[in-house]
């Protein structure tokens, strides 16, 4: 038996031309799940292990947060060539690593570096993309971190062919792809959500819809109801989770990714959240949206909404707000020390990984730059 | 230097290029279990072209898989898949159907390797029938090769000979560098004397061969021009011309210490390709080989390829490909007459 032979499969019939399914129970949620400020928060607090993952999932929006603020100052001391940030999308960012197990696989682009971070990798590793000495800093086998990619939803594929590479080797390996609402646009989005449903892979899409892509608004991406509704066209469960409330991601986001483990199938999962910032720090967003705009989001900060919710209910006060700004602040200065240590770069490692076995072509030209840098060495001691 | 010349000695029945590139998916198949093959068609059909006929059948659908249509989709599952530890092998239907594939193709197979600094090579093979003369209709008669000879990363090769397609696909399939690995649709059913039985020891890509020694000049050439080149050489006997022709097999890595050699031996040289000429892979050739044989040269280095026009319909082809009387004629304008 292969990994093909599922239910859809048998579902065949001459006269219906393929599998035809009844579409209602893909439709995904009416409203955006919230957790804060319902009577879900109470029920998490009250079940197992409830107050700490949601002291933990606060700890890790203040160290998230935190980040962003290093990484926007670093760049504007010149230490980073640029920085798209998540400030104001962190909510997703953590709940990414929260909804994963080791062995399972995340695809991020270029924006997603804090979830990255919270996946485990090296934070300098993980910058260095947009630092600018190497390409992927960071070792993907690692900690299953495909490197960050910045042509848009080209790794939502990829995250397809892992999983089914993994569930046909029995593992139980799921990989979640990180894609935005622009990025959905893409014709990989789609032939990835495509090659999802027919092969079953064991898959989630995570769209950040922050608003924008750059400066064009989501009415201008898309006419679809909502960007979780496009599962349906593809045979595969959408959900639609409120980006800000970080509890509520990490629940969206922990269902989907078991409802792929379980071999039950891929799922859409539309994060409704807000890029605070501009889309790097080279963008001047007061061209395309407004003060006041910002200023509603900002009054929905998903840091804030989740701070002012746990401490209402108890589950956090000023002791668990002090411990978590202490991690942050660490993490901060650790950021600042690696950032100012110049980077070692060997020109030479140009030509190492083009191919596994330099080709006759490269070792010539390597030889040139190798005799370029001898003739400059050698200029610089005579002066 | 290698020299061969199809191995039409070795006792053996006669075998098309085709049923060779068979053999040499089903070898791999039953040799690795990390070779998987994915494709439009590849399945039950066996492709449109039959090159992985029966091997659905037996090697199951998980293994020979029939995808949705859509490229970029196939390549991109692909590279997904190479990440896992697979080494798969993508059929794409035709040559200028591979196109909606070129940014998985140039934007990550390429550069994978260089980006993760070594960390996550992608092993991953891409089948492209390509050329005309078939009388394809438009889109089905592509050269695309100069697309892919240029993006740094990627291996390109295409055999012209029933050996080369079995031996350079073991090889491209065995690489652990992306290969994209162009078949020659209208030498699919060319036949040769070649021995599935015991196939000659796989070559590593990389090497052009000789495949007609001569003395007045070097043809240079490959793919679906082989055999056009290797006529022109018969036929120029009558001119008085003895002519050498180099099969290039890899465009890239290119074989310069071969191609160099051959140009030497004879100070003429014309290269041929039936793909336009106009920054062509003709182009780079005649450079390379005008930097490194200059002072061995009688006459300037000669490209006839196709024009520089979107490929012509079936019944005007013959009009475009390059042919004997082509390549003669080029061979008459080596300044024979200092
Ligand atoms: C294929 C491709 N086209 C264009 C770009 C340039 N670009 C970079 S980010 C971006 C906007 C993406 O918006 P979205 O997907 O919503 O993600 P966000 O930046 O909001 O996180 C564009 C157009 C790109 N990186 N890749
Ligand atoms: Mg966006």
């Amino acid at each position: 038996m292969t990994v093909l032979d599922h239910d859809l499969a048998a579902a065949w019939t001459p006269d219906a031309h393929g599998p035809r399914r009844d579409p209602a129970p893909l439709l995904p949620d009416r409203e955006p799940v919230r957790v804060l400020g319902t009577p879900a928060l109470r029920r998490t607090v009250d079940s197992p292990g409830g107050r700490e993952l949601l002291r933990d999932l606060h700890r890790r929006l203040v160290v998230g947060r935190r980040f962003n603020q290093q990484a926007t100052t670093l760049t504007k001391q010149g230490r980073l060539a640029v920085y798209p940030a998540s400030t104001g999308q962190e909510a997703c960012q953590i709940a990414v690593a929260g909804a994963l197990r080791p062995g399972d696989w995340l695809f991020p682009s270029y924006r997603d570096t804090l979830a990255v971070v919270s996946r485990g990798v090296d934070p300098l590793e993980t910058l260095t993309l947009l630092r600018g000495n190497a390409h992927c800093g960071y070792d993907p086998y690692q900690h299953q971190v495909a490197p960050l990619s910045t042509p848009l939803a080209t790794q939502a594929p990829h995250a397809v062919g892992l999983a089914h590479a993994a569930r046909m080797r029995g593992d139980s390996t799921v990989a979640l792809a990180l894609v935005g609402d622009g990025g959905t646009s893409e014709g990989d989005f789609h032939e990835a959500l495509n090659f999802a449903g027919v092969l079953n892979a064991p898959v989630v899409f995570l769209v950040q819809n922050n608003g924008y892509a750059i400066s064009v608004p989501l009415a201008k991406q898309s006419a679809a109801p909502t960007l979780a509704h496009k599962a349906v066209g593809y045979g595969i469960q959408g959900r639609l989770v409120d980006g800000n409330d970080a509890v509520a991601v990490h629940t969206v986001l922990s269902e989907a990714v078991q409802h792929a483990r379980s071999g039950e199938g891929p799922v859409l999962v539309e994060a409704v959240t807000y890029r605070l910032e501009a889309h790097t720090n080279a963008d001047d967003a007061g061209r395309y949206r407004s003060a006041e705009e910002v200023a509603d989001w900002q009054a929905r900060d998903p840091l804030t909404l989740m701070e002012r919710h746990l401490r209402e209910a108890g589950v956090i006060g000023d002791a668990e707000v002090a411990a978590a700004t202490d991690e942050a602040e660490q993490l901060a200065d650790r950021m600042r020390t690696l950032f100012h240590v110049k980077p070692d770069l060997d020109p030479m490692s140009l030509f190492e990984h083009v191919y596994a076995e330099p080709t006759p072509q490269l070792r010539e030209q390597a030889a040139q730059l190798a005799a370029e840098l001898a003739a400059e060495a050698a200029t610089e001691d005579q002066r | 230097m290698t020299t061969a010349t199809p191995s039409r000695t070795r006792a053996a029945g006669a075998t098309t290029l085709a049923s060779a590139l068979n053999r040499a998916l089903r070898d791999s198949l039953r040799e690795d279990p990390s070779v998987h093959i994915l494709g439009e068609d590849v399945g039950t059909l066996g492709g449109v072209f039959r090159i992985t006929d029966g091997l659905a059948a037996e090697f199951g659908a998980d293994r020979c898989l029939d995808t949705p249509l859509a490229e970029a989709g196939i390549l991109g599952t692909a590279v997904g898949m190479a990440m896992y530890g697979l080494r798969p092998v993508v059929e794409m239907q035709f040559d200028a159907f591979a196109y909606p594939a070129f940014e998985q193709l140039v934007s990550h197979v390429a550069r994978m390797r260089n980006r993760t600094a070594g960390r996550m090579p992608l092993p991953i093979t891409v089948r492209i029938p390509y050329g005309g003369g078939i009388g394809g209709v438009e889109h089905h008669s592509d050269s695309s090769e100069a697309y892919y000879a240029h993006t740094p990363g990627l291996h390109v090769v295409t055999p012209a000979t029933v050996a080369d397609g079995y031996g350079l696909l073991r090889a491209a399939i065995a690489s652990d560098d992306p290969v994209v690995f162009l078949e020659p649709k209208r030498l699919y059913w060319s036949k040769e004397d070649w021995s599935a039985e015991a196939p000659a020891p796989v070559e590593p890509i990389g090497r052009a061969v000789v495949r007609r020694r001569g003395t007045s000049a070097t043809l240079i050439t490959y793919g679906p021009s082989l055999p056009v080149c290797l006529e022109a050489a018969e036929a120029a006997k009558a001119e008085g011309w003895d002519l050498a022709v180099v099969d290039l097999r890899s465009l890239a890595p290119f074989d310069d210490e071969t191609v160099a050699a051959a140009v030497r031996a004879t100070g003429r040289a014309v290269v041929v390709h039936e793909s336009s000429g106009f920054a062509g892979v003709g182009a780079e050739i005649a450079a390379r080989v005008s930097e490194r044989c200059f002072h061995h040269l009688a006459a300037p280095v000669l490209r006839v390829t196709g024009f520089d026009i979107p490929y012509p319909p079936p019944m005007l082809e013959q009009h475009h490909l390059p042919g004997v009387d082509r390549i003669l004629d080029a061979v008459g304008r080596l300044q024979w007459e200092q």
